[in-house]
């Protein structure tokens, strides 16, 4: 039944493909996955059947407007070997989606059709959790935030992409591209999946006044004494940072994630005195989702995820960008160095950076897509998706600090500079939640 | 009379096959006591001295190892004190080992108080057929999933949960799940059984003379209970302890998900699970001591034959 | 001894307020299996089957439960010989060591799971082993060892060797002994443990944790992972009732086959 309807699939888009013309880019595919160039004839090969029209949102195929030709919604490179059957990663929760938490949001089951490649997804709790369960040597790659990255890279863990092997990295945008947390010396290391912003959440029957600024958190923090929520790892120290950089500007911090020994103990008092507030930790979404549902906490920080959640579950929910700007990430798919089914994982990065795909996981856990196809592909979803999500607002992203990792020498060319370390930010946070 | 000429057999099912291999064999097993215990104790100790022992050991090698202080990355054979530093620079951690081992005294004593009536009404007053009921009710929250019963208590005692629900006419709230009571009175909930069942072993195995002899000799029942039953019981409740002392001192799923607060588990489960394996496997020292410790005592105890 | 009036009411009382105390959580999972809400919200608005569905439908459910079925089993198998075995050797043996070796013997029980499924975590990425079935099993084994070989010494300690010694005189070799005078003494003790040694693999999950592979699941796994889950987690409730009433008559029926209520209530 499936094959019958790939079969029409592949009929209807070689039908619109030579109807249209347009831009003919790499050469047809031997052994028949999705092709770029409009001329080619989607081929043979069942297995690697491009363009499902089966995808879960029921949009068929090449319905994408425009002049520069359709393309297809779903579909990933031949270049890349056949696949091995299995495939191992770890994810941010809600990463990789399988149906069982909403039928519409399934980019899971269309990957293991084409692929043949079953997914077995572990979450992780936080960056640091990740690059440990990395080190296990078990998995196949990850979707690395950039306190990983680096990490990740510099510990041998992940192996260098050949980007020209995919089929949707050229869509991908420019200002992703080649990023430092994810390529060094000109190498690559991974591909980028969406990006995002922490957000200010508030429950806004309790929360009357819309917050503007992180302030009600950090100043205001007795008004909501015992209801802040509060992500419950090292790097949060940063967002105190961000603070702090913002009231107390003549300790002169210039990058969030490398701060000397007086920024940072201005930070450590500053969480201190959160403390004092009795705040409640979140290590998973939904243990937040709970949190806020049951009146336990009615502010903290979250992602766009929760508040997904939260809005569909008809919770009174709202959450912001305050002005002050915030922390955030940009996620990147990496390959283990020791990766047993690497072919795979190929397939996923390119899958993942497929418009279809890219639209679904970002509009699911509420981030910015990667590329201007999976906008468009979102707007049949979840009209205004990308405008929401500032996926071409560089301005909005400037403001966004993303996850770094801390290093001794700062990141920057002074060999003067000292900056406290990734162990001195675990240490710190363990003293903090310890005591 | 003829005198039997030839000479008298057994017939044939009644003389042991000598010959057979297997015969021959239990035959020199059965004289070589030695070989026999080789024999028994070969494969259990193998498992558990390369298995068991031998992971421990290489978890506690990692304790003096270094790692790279960016990447994580464990150093083989890089011999150092760094993560002991780590631990005893920091008193946070006392702290946390301190709070651990109080909350284990107090869900042992809790559970102790607990279970003895249980223990005692089951196995000296309740009929025969109560008491196979009593013992299968015990054992089912055992059965129940550990996760579940946690999330289980994590509803009840959430804001807008059970006990806000019931305490709401007195105008009363919930604890929330800030407060580490809320671990107190979970654990206890989890080890229960685990005391009750040795306990109540414990209480069957008294023998009903020396109950009634006391009585003859004057003793009413308090003190029949306090100077004779108490202390033959004593061992049985100790191994109970045992239990819900380790228990408690290396969980660290329930402390996380009904209050807010570290315990020794904690330490060691965020340092493992978050690249840090050296000083997880220093902190580990801690619990190993301890348990070492009261596994010696106990045994002294008598709770070994109890368990 | 027959205690004042009092005193038995007391009893009375204090036995049932434990009993609502231990099945109070139990009753509500139960209730949680029925309710409506997503996000399990007290009191339940309204009640529904579906969950039930929900699971039997989901083959994760159905592949977390088989695995689990399977590391029990063979965990409990491998620690009923190797149990047995070291409870022979030290309870009719004296020798050198045979105290280090009772006190190894409680270790597995006696040290906090976290510790030792981290250090058989990094004792199998040490040395490259794969994590998958085999790693869970080994871990779950090591501590149903522990189990058996308390029952089984506990009963051993009430049989007396006379019974072997006999048996040795009217002409049977060691294994003809240990097949029919030692193992009928011993096999409601053996029940007991391997149903109590079953149990507690197909419940764990600290040690699990550590030694699970990233494509097998037990019921535990899956149900911490589905905890994490934003829908999954009335499905949770459902799979956890499912074990408990599938739980109850074997354990109802261990306790009819053992006379001996005591030795099979042992740890």
């Amino acid at each position: 039944m499936r094959r019958a309807r790939i079969w029409a699939a592949i009929g209807s888009v070689t039908l619109i493909v030579s109807a249209c013309g347009g831009t003919g880019a790499t050469t047809p595919p031997t052994t028949g996955a999705a092709s770029h160039a409009p001329s080619a004839a989607a081929t043979q090969a069942a297995t690697t059947a491009a363009a499902t029209a089966t995808v879960a949102a029921g949009t068929p195929a090449a319905t994408v407007a425009g002049t520069m030709g359709p393309l297809p919604s779903s579909g990933v490179s031949s270049k890349i070997d056949k696949g091995e059957g299995e495939l191992d990663i770890i994810i941010w929760a809600g990463y990789a989606e399988d149906g069982s938490s909403d039928k519409t949001y399934d980019w899971v089951h269309p990957f293991e059709d084409l692929t043949g490649c079953q997914v077995h997804s572990t979450d992780m709790t936080d960056s640091n959790n990740g690059v440990s369960l990395m080190q296990g040597g078990s998995y196949d790659g990850i979707s690395a935030s950039g306190d990983a990255t680096t990490r990740l890279i510099q510990g041998g863990l992940v192996a260098p992409i050949d980007t020209s092997i995919f089929l949707n990295y050229p869509n991908v945008f420019d200002s992703l591209k080649n990023l430092p947390h994810n390529t060094v010396n000109g190498v690559n290391y991974g591909v980028p999946h969406g990006r995002g912003p922490n957000l200010l959440a508030y429950n806004t029957d309790q929360v009357t006044t819309a917050p503007t600024s992180w302030d009600p958190i950090w100043e205001g923090g007795s008004a909501y004494k015992g209801k802040i929520s509060i992500y419950n790892s090292s790097i949060f120290i940063a967002d105190a940072a961000l603070h702090v950089m913002v009231k107390h500007p003549e300790l002169g911090i210039k990058d969030i994630y490398q701060l000397d020994d007086a920024q940072f103990q201005a930070a450590i008092d500053l969480l201190n005195q959160l403390k004092a507030n009795n705040p409640l930790f979140w290590g998973t979404a939904t243990e937040q989702q709970t949190s806020f549902t049951s009146g336990d906490v009615v502010i903290g920080t979250s992602w766009q995820y929760q508040v997904n959640l939260l809005t569909a579950d008809h919770q009174p929910i709202a959450a912001v960008l305050p002005d002050e700007g915030s922390t955030g990430w940009s996620d990147t798919w990496m390959m283990s160095a020791t990766a047993k089914h690497p072919n795979c994982m190929l397939m996923w990065m390119d899958w993942m950076m497929s418009p279809m795909a890219n639209a679904l996981a970002t509009i699911w856990f509420g981030e910015a897509p990667t590329s201007q196809a999976a906008c468009d592909y979102a707007e049949t979803i979840s009209p205004g998706h990308c405008e929401q999500m500032h996926a071409t607002d560089e301005a909005y992203f400037s403001k966004v600090h993303y996850w770094a990792t801390p290093q001794a020498d700062c990141k920057d060319e002074d060999p003067a500079t000292t900056c406290k370390t990734q162990d001195d930010w675990v240490q710190a946070w363990t003293t903090l939640t310890g005591s | 009379m003829a005198l039997p000429t030839a000479p008298i057999t057994a017939p044939e099912s009644l003389v042991p096959r000598r010959t057979s291999p297997r015969r021959k064999f239990g035959s020199w097993v059965h004289r070589r006591p030695r070989a026999r215990l080789v024999g028994l104790l070969a494969a259990p100790i193998t498992w558990m001295v390369i298995i068991y022992l031998g992971a421990l050991f290489i978890l506690l090698l990692n304790a003096f190892w270094a790692k790279d202080p960016f990447t994580g990355k464990v150093e083989p054979f890089s011999w150092t004190l760094d993560a002991f530093k780590t631990i005893a620079s920091n008193p946070v951690y006392t702290t946390i080992a301190l709070r651990t081992m109080g909350m284990a005294i107090l869900v042992t004593v809790t559970d102790a108080l607990l279970a003895l009536p249980i223990a005692y009404y089951m196995a000296r007053v309740a009929s025969p057929a109560k008491r196979r009921l009593l013992v299968v009710a015990i054992l089912i929250p055992l059965w129940a999933a550990y996760l579940v019963k946690v999330y289980s208590w994590r509803i009840i005692l959430q804001g807008h949960g059970l006990v806000d629900w019931a305490v709401a006419p007195f105008g009363m709230h919930g604890p929330g799940l800030s407060d580490i009571m809320n671990t107190w009175i979970v654990l206890s909930y989890l080890w229960l059984p685990y005391m009750i069942l040795p306990l109540f072993a414990g209480f069957e195995r008294v023998p009903s003379s020396l109950i009634e002899a006391s009585a003859d000799l004057g003793g009413r029942s308090m003190t029949t209970f306090r100077r004779v039953m108490l202390p033959l019981v004593f061992p049985a409740l100790v191994a109970g302890s045992i239990f819900t002392f380790s228990l408690t001192l290396g969980d660290y799923i329930t402390p996380d998900l009904v209050s807010d607060t570290k315990f020794i588990g904690n330490v060691i489960y965020d340092n493992a699970a978050n690249v840090n394996l050296p000083v997880a496997a220093a902190y580990s020292l801690i619990p190993i001591a301890i348990m070492v410790v009261y596994l010696l005592v106990a045994r002294r105890l008598g709770a070994f034959e109890n368990l | 001894m027959t205690e004042p009036r009092y005193v038995r009411v007391l009893l009375r009382i204090a036995t049932i307020g434990v009993l609502v105390f231990l099945f109070l959580p139990i009753v509500v999972l139960a209730i949680q299996a029925f309710n409506s809400s997503k996000l399990l919200t007290w009191p339940p608005p309204d009640f529904t089957l579906h969950w039930f569905s929900d699971a039997a439908g989901n083959p994760q459910i159905v592949q977390a439960f088989q695995n689990s079925i399977v590391a029990a089993t063979v965990a409990t198998i491998l620690a009923l010989i190797l149990g047995t075995l070291a409870a022979l050797a030290v309870q009719r043996y004296d020798f050198f060591g045979k105290q280090t070796i009772s006190f190894i013997f409680v270790l597995p029980l006696a040290l906090p799971g976290v510790i030792t499924g981290i250090a058989l975590r990094t004792s199998y990425v040490t040395f490259g082993i794969d994590l998958g079935m085999l790693t869970i099993i080994v871990g779950h084994a090591t501590f149903c060892v522990v189990v058996i070989y308390n029952n089984v010494i506990a009963r051993l300690r009430r049989v007396p060797r006379t019974a072997e010694e006999a048996s040795a005189d009217l002409g049977a070799d060691s294994f003809t002994t240990f097949r029919r005078v030692t193992l009928p003494a011993v096999r409601t003790a053996l029940l007991a443990g391997a149903l109590l040694a079953f149990g507690l693999s197909f419940d764990e999950i600290i040690v699990t944790i550590f030694t699970a592979g990233p494509g097998t699941q037990t019921i535990p796994l899956w149900i911490y992972s589905a905890i994490q889950r934003p829908n999954e987690l009335p499905v949770v409730n459902v799979v956890a009732v499912v074990v408990i009433l599938l739980s109850v008559i074997p354990v109802y029926l261990a306790q009819r086959l053992s006379g001996d209520v005591a030795a099979s209530a042992a740890l």
